[in-house]
């Protein structure tokens, strides 16, 4: 054959079709905001209930994280994910979702090497580098002084 | 005989019998009216998805072999792979099969590699039957290259649809059976890497190994493209498809009809399946369901078939590794009694 690597690159990019950004922004804006917004329905709800503004805030994460669990187990939220991208990725409902997703898959592999080895293939990381970056940020807050 | 890298038989082996089996979104694509076996349960009644693919893989051999009024205990050899690592589906479906078996991995050009070698051997007078299966499982495979199947991700336009399905053709000698479809000639294909590493683009990975192998099958045999009366590639899709016309274009080769297995497979407006079908199962299920039926009813006399597979694993990819193409080509001709009927 008479092309090269860097021809085919180039004809690769006009050949594939590129991902429709502004419908796909669309739906993560609605469908994360709608996230938020419910999130923030309980919030209010939870207040009113008589709780403390903490309490509140973490029961808000604890019903949003068990609602995402149990929708990924029912197979809607990877159906509303397949559209709204990065809309349900964000929120702390699509941590849930990467967690409880691979226990599901994984779990035909046992309890030890499949649901346990396997549950944090996807979150891991960001529990890895989250840890790393809050660390970093608490040093670099120590050593400045800015803590006061 | 052989010229260059295409083996040329001069005693062309048929394929006496075929058979293919699909999942749910099969059964809803445009050609689910050639399907012998749907399953509309993904796991077909098994605990897990790999299982699930063996039962495919299984129902097509079996479907093959009672067509051909004949049973395993006949067959002097299975090729046959699938996309799960190590080639389980296909091993565990040799667990019930007691036949010699030649375990194979072409990722999604399985099927032409499983045809052409089991046509080199049966026109060679080593087996008087042999069987070629290749198998996929969308789940079995979302799970081994991807992610879990409930994690919620988003696919991109040129990512492709894992087919759910098995297809399995027996191969013996042409003179037994003088009208059945039999396999004229077949191009081993030469790997081809030209730096694509997207995973979820394989049709654009795989496209120059499918122009490799159909400029030597015709420098080859010097044939003239417009004998054939279409070429199907394997799984290219969309965009694969249209990389291999602008590669073909350039290299000079005008070439007749020409369609895809994954493009054919599902309808692309109804069904979400982005830039089409691809896996094992792709282009063994549209050979069972759509090509061998119009050949041997003589609506085809003549075509070409490039099963295309992308051979890198999910640990090469995350080593950054490009993608590895190949393409194996075989040449099918209606059997005899067809061929006078259709001209």
């Amino acid at each position: 054959m008479k092309l090269n690597a860097e021809e085919y690159s180039a004809l690769c990019k006009q050949a594939s079709p590129r991902s429709p950004l502004a419908r796909d922004c669309c739906w993560a804006f609605f469908v994360g905001g709608a996230i938020c917004l419910a999130g923030e329905g309980l919030r209010v709800l939870y207040l009113r209930l008589g709780l403390s503004p903490e309490d509140a805030g973490a029961l808000v994460s604890v019903t949003l994280v068990a609602l995402s669990g149990a929708a990924t187990a029912a197979g809607w939220y990877q159906k509303l994910a397949s559209r709204a991208g990065a809309g349900t990725l964000v929120p702390i409902t699509g941590f849930a979702n990467a967690v409880v997703a691979p226990a599901i898959e994984f779990r035909s592999e046992g309890l030890v090497p499949g649901v346990g080895a396997k549950m944090f293939t996807i979150a891991g990381p960001v529990i890895v580098y989250g840890t790393l970056a809050s660390a970093i940020w608490g040093a670099l807050v120590w050593l400045t002084g800015a803590g006061g | 005989m052989r010229r260059g890298d295409t083996v040329v038989f001069g005693d062309a082996p048929a394929v006496t019998a075929w058979a293919a089996a699909g999942g749910k979104k099969e059964s809803e694509g445009p050609l689910a009216g050639g399907f012998d076996t749907l399953f509309t349960d993904a796991r077909l009644g098994e605990e897990t998805w790999e299982m699930a693919e063996r039962g495919l893989a299984r129902s097509a051999l079996e479907t093959a072999l009672r067509k051909a009024r004949t049973g395993a205990g006949a067959l002097d050899g299975v090729f046959a792979g699938d996309l799960q690592c190590q080639c389980t589906a296909s091993a565990y479906l040799m667990r019930g099969v007691d036949a010699p078996f030649l375990g194979l991995y072409g990722a999604c050009s399985t099927m032409t590699e499983a045809l052409g070698l089991a046509a080199c051997l049966v026109s060679a007078g080593h087996m008087r039957l042999a069987a070629a299966c290749a198998s996929s499982h969308f789940c079995a495979a979302e799970r081994q290259y991807r992610t879990p199947l409930n994690y919620g991700g988003k696919r991109t336009p040129t990512a492709q649809w894992t087919v759910t399905g098995a297809g399995a053709m027996l191969v013996a000698p042409g003179k037994s059976v003088p009208k059945a479809p039999r396999i004229a000639a077949v191009t081993f294909g030469r790997v081809r890497d030209f730096a694509v590493r997207d995973i979820t683009n394989m049709g654009a990975a795989m496209a120059p190994a499918a122009c490799e192998t159909l400029l030597r099958y015709f420098a080859d045999t010097g044939e003239d493209p417009a004998a054939i009366d279409c070429v199907f590639t394997g799984d290219l899709g969309a965009v694969g498809s249209e990389l291999l016309g602008q590669l073909l274009a350039r290299e000079g080769l005008r070439l007749g009809p020409r369609a895809d297995c994954g493009l054919l497979i599902y309808d692309r407006a109804e069904q979400d399946v982005q830039a089409g079908g691809s896996g094992a199962g792709c282009s063994a299920c549209v050979l069972a369901a759509h090509i061998l039926p119009r050949l041997a009813a003589g609506r085809l006399r003549r075509c070409l078939v490039v099963a295309t597979g992308a051979l890198m694993s999910q640990t090469t990819f995350l080593q950054g590794e490009s993608i590895p193409g190949i393409a194996h080509l075989i040449e099918l001709r209606a059997g005899a009694a067809q061929k006078e009927g259709s001209a």
